[in-house]
């Protein structure tokens, strides 16, 4: 990691400000072009066949009864893809995934690995033509045996899934292991000889469910091949270039034929930088001279696209009577799906960051069972190890008899502290953090009613650097263009245009904040791991500091002068004023300059690309209340406050509303989301009704602390702040249960048949139960 | 292909005419056939509220409504509500609270949200909460939605 300081404490102007989104009037008119809003004339429509097999070896697949169909212009399967001319292309985070595979994920050529896996695709005049198309074509199954939990699948005798495989790369390689899953081994410390030594150890098995980032709206994508030859794809995305170098890959074209026109994106949360339709409708487009678009029904989101892994753990942590931490052991099996690279190092990597142990040793493997290939959610990982460390930490704290925030206080690892890979802990405030819950009013606060209870946890996450372009362009009205290749999830055109608007000293109204296609801007790495405001940012503010320079020569050139006699007070006062060293009063302003662009040399402008390090870690705690109904195990959560240090907040109603939303989809983890498999492998939840994520009425209002630690790797102090918030309420509610009704809970989610079976272990059952 | 049938309706004040196949729903046709695509598909199984849509004055998803059932009725999009010069008070207040972060979901919510104040003028957090069950936020947590609701009721009676 790179730890020279680039954070240069300066007073603000633009960022910590509040103002409302361009793109809302858009948004609130219904205006704004998401991916399925685009039409283009001629367009005909995809639908794919799916597999209903969790496993099974495609022997035939007959298209002419589809053909057949009036309306049905083309049906493709796996054998009109190309070969592969490319292995493996970065992914999300730092990994790198298999081609293979990702081809292989968009339609099977030889076997199915889930319910829902594309084996075909018809492309037609209406969607509804296409969808009974699609059901008529006919494809002979050899069924196979499945497996699909990972304690069954890295079993001696297992069904196994791939005869070889590429191991999955995440943060981390990992190495082939077992026939079914790949490991990564992380160690430091003697282990035995420190659980010798602990006094009190703790040791429990917990799981998680698979669970869905749930993004509203479905992947979409509409493709037209030209006659030249080149691609155009319109799709929703977080990572335009993404989608343009997997597409490249699995239609053996050059990437300067392929581009991709990012629309407004309709949530992604690290599921939607990854091709699924897109390939599907390229080839119909080829194949039928015509644009295609398709589009993904609900239960087709849930079957085959990526979830978040559930898991297997053993988690052993053992402290002294005094609460120093002594020594961990983790054993972790992690969902990869149906193929490998799902997020194990991150997951082993989080475990445990936010504590100082000397001994630690975590076993981690990467697990192919019969789902669907997993995809990043959210601090990939690091919802679920959290959820299994923090809940024995809470566990520890108890029997040491001290309050939960000072057990965390003493072991926290602070900057300096070196992580079990051997990195040193940049600048953080992970002890002021902590002290801020517990000065908390709401950390003592009085509970009241029987049934109810309060629990905290504490959260870490790395986040990510990684490739950003952007553009500046100067206007002759002084007014400044921003072109990103950065998706806007959540508000960052706005985030973006600030920093320009600060960096450049120009009031941001002036600042029009765009997000180009792969045509029109720099390699960008996808909009994923809370890295855009932070690595597009930082891209942005060099860019602003190469356009005050080439302003400064248009200065100079005015003025006669040699350039360096020209300041400017950007920096200083937050207004670009040019000034003459040796002459004060002789000063001109940013709009001034911009207007005599032509007369000094013609348009201003500058790009840059930048791949920061510094990413500066993210940490999260919460304060959680409950009411548990000990008649049904429901859990009420009665109040709820959620810490984040983002090291400048340049919009903190939009970190408030990150911290919010990611804490909501943590407690959707906590309380209700699963996928069910029937015993024949199938999805059995694929809709939105019976995959249960949080409504309005679940929820109290989620108050927010904002804490501020300068990044020093980003010149204005900023860290990722989007991953974070999804990490810690899961054991937050856990241990609140735990206060409330004293069961300690070992699996996600925390449903009320799961409290209730809690409360039966532990009360026994009541008499008047009958369970069938 | 299905027969296609005439449709005369009100469509956001105005009387419309439009063909369609009976199969095809509500939001199907507000967005391809009429080529209204503020209102969202999100689920298209009734569960998510994004295609929120008043039909007669009441609340529906359009995806669990017929395009044939629009004949003789009056059908209000967001594309009625308000235009960018003369924002409705509940989309000034949502873009004003931040009470959206993606902004797909946004259209269903505020239909859904004209629909309560319609019928509650000054509603509490609760029956707020209640009322927007339907619609499904999954960027927001519904915090600073619920917030901007309230702050619209305010404005309306206010004014």
């Amino acid at each position: 990691m790179n730890m020279e300081p680039e954070y240069k404490p300066r007073k603000w102007r633009v960022l910590g400000t509040t103002p409302a989104r361009r793109d809302g009037i858009d948004k609130v008119t219904g205006q704004a072009k998401f991916g399925d809003d685009v039409h283009l004339p001629d367009m005909l429509h995809g639908k794919v066949v799916r597999s209903p097999h969790p496993h099974a070896r495609i022997k035939s697949i007959d298209i002419s009864k589809a053909m057949a169909v009036p309306g049905v212009k083309a049906v493709i399967t796996g054998a009109d893809f190309p070969p592969l001319n490319q292995a493996v292309v970065a992914a999300g985070e730092g990994g790198s995934v298999s081609m293979q595979d990702i081809a292989d994920n968009c339609i099977a050529k030889h076997t199915v690995f889930y319910d829902g896996h594309a084996v075909a695709a018809v492309a037609a005049e209406n969607p509804h033509v296409a969808e009974e198309a699609a059901a008529l074509v006919e494809v002979e199954y050899e069924i196979l045996p499945f497996v699909q939990d990972v304690r069954e699948a890295v079993k001696d005798g297992a069904v196994v899934l791939h005869e070889d495989f590429v191991p999955g790369a995440f943060l981390f390689p990992t190495q082939k292991a077992l026939p079914n899953a790949g490991r990564l081994q992380l160690a430091v410390g003697d282990v035995e000889q420190g659980f010798k030594d602990a006094d009190i150890v703790v040791e429990r098995e917990y799981t998680t469910a698979t669970v869905h980032q749930g993004y509203i709206e479905s992947h979409i994508t509409t493709c037209r091949w030209d006659s030249e030859d080149h691609l155009t794809v319109w799709t929703t995305t977080q990572g335009a270039f993404a989608i343009r170098d997997f597409l490249a890959s699995i239609l053996n074209m050059q990437l300067s034929n392929i581009r991709v026109i990012p629309m407004e994106i309709g949530g992604g949360f690290g599921g939607k930088d990854v091709v699924y339709l897109d390939p599907l409708a390229a080839l119909l487009a080829k194949k039928t001279g015509r644009p295609v678009k398709m589009a993904m029904s609900r239960a087709e989101v849930l079957k085959a696209t990526g979830p978040s892994s559930g898991i297997y753990a053993k988690v052993k942590i053992g402290c002294k009577k005094d609460g120093t931490l002594m020594a961990a052991d983790l054993y972790l099996l992690f969902e990869a799906g149906a193929y490998p690279g799902g997020p194990i190092a991150p997951g082993a990597l989080c475990a445990l960051t936010r504590y100082q142990i000397p001994n630690v040793v975590i076993d981690g493997y990467d697990v192919m069972v019969n789902k669907p290939k997993i995809k990043p959610y959210r601090a990939p990982g690091a919802t679920q190890s959290n959820f299994i460390v923090e809940t024995v930490i809470d566990e520890l704290a108890e029997k040491c008899g001290m309050d939960p925030i000072d057990f965390r206080l003493k072991n926290a690892t602070v900057a300096g502290d070196v992580l079990i890979v051997g990195m040193p802990v940049p600048p953080i405030g992970t002890v002021e953090m902590l002290q801020a819950v517990k000065k908390h009013p709401h950390y003592t606060a009085p509970l009241g009613g029987p049934n109810r209870g309060r629990g905290v946890s504490y959260a870490f996450w790395f986040g990510a650097g990684l490739t950003s372009s952007c553009e500046l362009h100067i206007n002759a009205d002084g007014t400044v263009n921003l072109a990103t290749g950065s998706a806007d999830l959540s508000g960052t055109r706005m985030t973006l245009a600030m920093q320009a608007a600060e960096a450049l000293g120009v009031p941001l109204g002036d600042i029009s904040s765009s997000v180009s296609d792969t045509d029109s801007i720099g390699y960008t790495f996808q909009s994923v791991g809370s890295r855009t405001t932070f690595a597009t940012g930082y891209a942005i503010i060099k860019a602003a500091e190469i356009i005050l320079d080439r302003m400064k020569q248009r200065v100079a050139m005015i003025w006669e002068t040699d350039v360096a006699n020209v300041d400017c007070t950007a920096e200083v006062a937050g207004i670009a004023d040019f000034v003459d060293r040796n002459d004060p009063h002789r000063r001109m302003h940013f709009k001034e300059v911009a207007a005599r662009m032509d007369e000094t040399g013609g348009p201003i402008s500058a790009d840059f690309t930048a791949n920061p390090h510094g990413v500066g870690f993210q940490i999260a705690a919460n304060i959680c209340d409950v009411e548990v109904d000990p008649e049904t195990g429901k859990v009420q959560i009665l109040r709820f406050t959620a810490f984040q240090d983002v090291g400048k907040a340049v919009h903190p109603d939009y970190v408030a509303g990150q911290m919010q939303g990611g804490v909501v989809q943590g407690l959707g983890w906590a309380l209700n989301e699963e996928y069910w498999y029937n015993k024949e492998g199938r999805l059995a939840n694929a809709s939105l009704l019976d995959y249960r994520m949080p409504t309005s009425l679940d929820l109290p209002m989620i108050d927010t602390v904002i804490l501020e630690t300068p990044n020093p790797g980003h010149p204005f102090g900023i860290r990722g702040a989007g991953e974070v918030p999804i990490v810690p309420p899961p054991a937050a509610v856990a241990n609140a249960i735990k206060n409330a009704v004293g069961v300690r809970m070992n699996r996600l989610p925390m449903s009320p048949g799961a409290v209730l079976e809690a409360l039966w272990a532990k009360e026994g059952k009541p008499a008047s139960v009958k369970v069938a | 292909m299905a027969k296609k049938t005439h449709v005369e309706t009100t469509l956001n004040g105005d009387a419309r005419e439009f063909l369609v196949e009976p199969r095809q729903s509500l939001l199907e046709t507000l967005r391809d056939v009429l080529q209204l695509t503020g209102t969202k598909e999100g689920c298209n199984d009734g569960n998510c509220g994004a295609c929120s849509v008043l039909m007669d004055g009441v609340l529906v998803n359009s995806c669990c409504v017929l395009g044939v059932e629009a004949q003789g009725r009056t059908v209000e999009t967001i594309e009625g509500m308000g235009t960018t010069d003369n924002l409705h008070p509940l989309q000034q207040a949502f873009i004003e609270e931040t009470g959206m972060q993606c902004g797909i979901c946004t259209p269903g919510f505020l239909i859904a949200s004209k629909a309560l104040l319609q019928k509650t003028p000054n509603p509490t957090e609760d029956e707020v909460r209640l009322w927007l069950a339907g619609n499904l936020c999954r960027c927001t947590g519904y915090d600073k939605l619920v917030r901007a609701v309230l702050k619209a009721s305010k404005a309306m009676e206010a004014a």
